[in-house]
């Protein structure tokens, strides 16, 4: 049997896995900085728990409801950002963050610093579902969103969002419509984002702003730049290994952060790419190991 | 019609005029020149052309239509590829994919259409092609930024070419080059004019110029000193004069 100790380390995992691959769609592979993306995580965890708690909506309706809405407001807020860059673009994903944790925090509406609690975990067949098979609604999810980033990156889209990346000014020099596929992004990581919020507050039963604060956007950021920033896998790397980590070091409680700081100094260091960044050690070696015909990037 | 026609085209910076008053065409199957001392406004009247900057007076119509107020995609897609005097393939793309990024203005304005896969049999095809006539094929699978200059700045015009357009911008194609290699460039622009896609060329080397241009605009300070065909811009005093300055005295004037 799986404890629920374990169960309970997955699902989190699982969560920031998503969460990080959410991130990837718009800093991997449009290269857009964002600090403030735990909001769209946020907005997806109230949404779908007013729904739930206040407005009577089940789970599978107000987890995909979420995603729309963290979406939406993804789709507002993303296409006046976009038109700026690099260093402004950070700082207005930075405020945004800010301003969605403060309404939160805030306005009575959403249970201020209490939070909103009673949310449940989905019920299925006459029960509520117990934890491992929340676990694995979640697994089949996250699989199915690698498949649809897969696909994505072989299309016309990817390739677009890979030539932003590069050289933004070519990139329209080459017919790219650089703003239309930077709010595409930003549109599909704040909605997958919201996806993983809905899933987080159902599992949590209980949210509070601090959750979604600017500390766990850097976390989420950390993630994908620890894991290798722009590749599939990476980020979910990073978010496994960035997961677990306080699990083990509980310890070292207090040094937590001053460990993660050290770890991510060590990385900027020595894999400036990440864990599997495409010139870092671990790729090397298993392109080594395995030699194939290079990706064709 | 001309195909390019540039009337009365100004642009201030902050008070700083550095175009005042521009006007030429550019016909069908020729290769203009644009010359000029630095700072005369060239490339100033390149990133105005593609969308870049907005103009701050005049107009600039390509095939009879006001291209003025459109963004940089659009007049790509429009049929205007450009490089850059500083080269900027994508760096972690290669060769072919680079040429690919430029293939998708057919796909791009189409949601549906931009969600098919990148690499396609017809596609792929039109790419071997460009990049035999470019010269790139031994070069299909790097990355662009593992390549020496002159190929890199081959890799812009070849994805230039990849808008299929009627007008390329090339800024200081030969910039940088050793001799053969630029000798090689200029063939390649002259096998383009031949196609039929007309040529815009700022260019230093005076010789490349001369060899391969049709007609040649002169600009110093902003404005157009001058037009005509290489042997009248040769002869022409105020030409010599932008370019050597009003009292020649080599010694000096050489740094």
């Amino acid at each position: 049997m799986i404890s629920g100790y374990l169960i309970t380390i997955l699902i989190t995992i699982i969560v920031y896995a998503i969460l990080a691959h959410s991130l990837n769609v718009i800093t991997g592979h449009a290269g857009q900085i964002s600090l403030g993306h735990a909001a769209f995580f946020g907005i997806g965890a109230y949404t779908s728990a007013l729904l739930y708690t206040g407005g009577g909506f089940p789970f599978w309706a107000s987890v995909p409801l979420a995603a729309v809405v963290a979406g939406v407001v993804g789709a507002v807020l993303g296409i006046p950002c976009l038109r700026v860059r690099d260093d402004f673009l950070a700082i207005t994903t930075m405020g945004i963050g800010f301003v969605v944790e403060a309404v939160f925090l805030y306005l009575p509406f959403f249970g201020g610093a209490m939070g909103i609690g009673g949310i449940n975990l989905p019920k299925w067949f006459g029960r509520e579902m117990s934890k491992p098979e929340y676990f694995l609604l979640i697994l089949i999810v996250f699989v199915l969103l690698i498949l649809f980033d897969r696909r994505l990156g072989r299309s016309w889209i990817g390739l677009a969002w890979s030539s932003i990346r590069e050289d933004e000014q070519a990139a329209e020099a080459m017919g790219v419509d650089v703003v239309r596929f930077k709010v595409m992004a930003f549109v599909l990581g704040s909605t997958i984002a919201g996806l993983a919020g809905g899933f987080y507050a159902h599992f949590l039963t209980f949210i509070m702003p601090q959750n979604f604060g600017f500390g766990q956007s850097i976390l989420i950021l950390c993630m994908v730049v620890f894991g290798g920033i722009g590749t599939r896998w990476g980020p979910i790397l990073g978010a496994v290994i960035l997961g677990i980590l306080p699990e083990i070091s509980r310890p070292i409680m207090e040094y937590r952060t001053f460990v993660y700081g050290l770890l991510l100094l060590a990385m900027m260091r020595f894999q400036p790419g990440g864990l599997l960044g495409e010139e870092s050690t671990l790729p090397r070696m298993l392109r080594r190991i395995q030699f194939r015909p290079s990706e064709n990037r | 019609m001309a195909l390019l026609n540039i009337d009365g085209l100004s642009k201030e910076f902050d008070g700083l005029r550095a175009l005042d008053q521009v006007s030429f065409t550019a016909e069908k199957g020729e290769i203009l020149g644009i010359i000029g001392p630095n700072g005369a406004g060239k490339t100033t009247l390149f990133n105005i052309i593609s969308g870049i900057y907005p103009a701050s007076d005049g107009e600039v119509a390509f095939q009879g239509k006001s291209i003025l107020r459109m963004k940089p995609h659009q007049v790509s897609r429009l049929g205007i590829g450009r490089t850059f005097q500083i080269v900027r393939p994508f760096p972690n793309l290669n060769v072919e994919t680079n040429i690919l990024v430029a293939y998708g203005h057919r796909f791009y304005p189409d949601l549906w259409n931009s969600t098919g896969p990148f690499r396609r049999a017809d596609t792929l095809k039109e790419v071997q092609i460009l990049l035999e006539k470019t010269g790139l094929q031994p070069y299909q699978k790097q990355l662009a930024k593992n390549l020496p200059l002159g190929i890199k700045k081959r890799v812009e015009i070849a994805r230039a070419l990849a808008l299929e357009p009627r007008l390329l911008l090339l800024d200081e194609p030969s910039g940088g080059l050793r001799f053969e290699e630029s000798a090689r460039l200029m063939g390649l622009i002259r096998t383009v004019r031949d196609q039929g896609i007309s040529v815009l060329l700022i260019e230093h080397n005076m010789q490349v110029v001369m060899d391969l241009c049709n007609r040649i605009v002169v600009l110093d300070h902003g404005s157009k000193i001058a037009e005509g065909s290489p042997e009248t811009i040769r002869s022409n005093p105020q030409v010599i004069e932008a370019y050597l300055g009003k009292s020649v005295r080599l010694e000096d004037e050489e740094d």
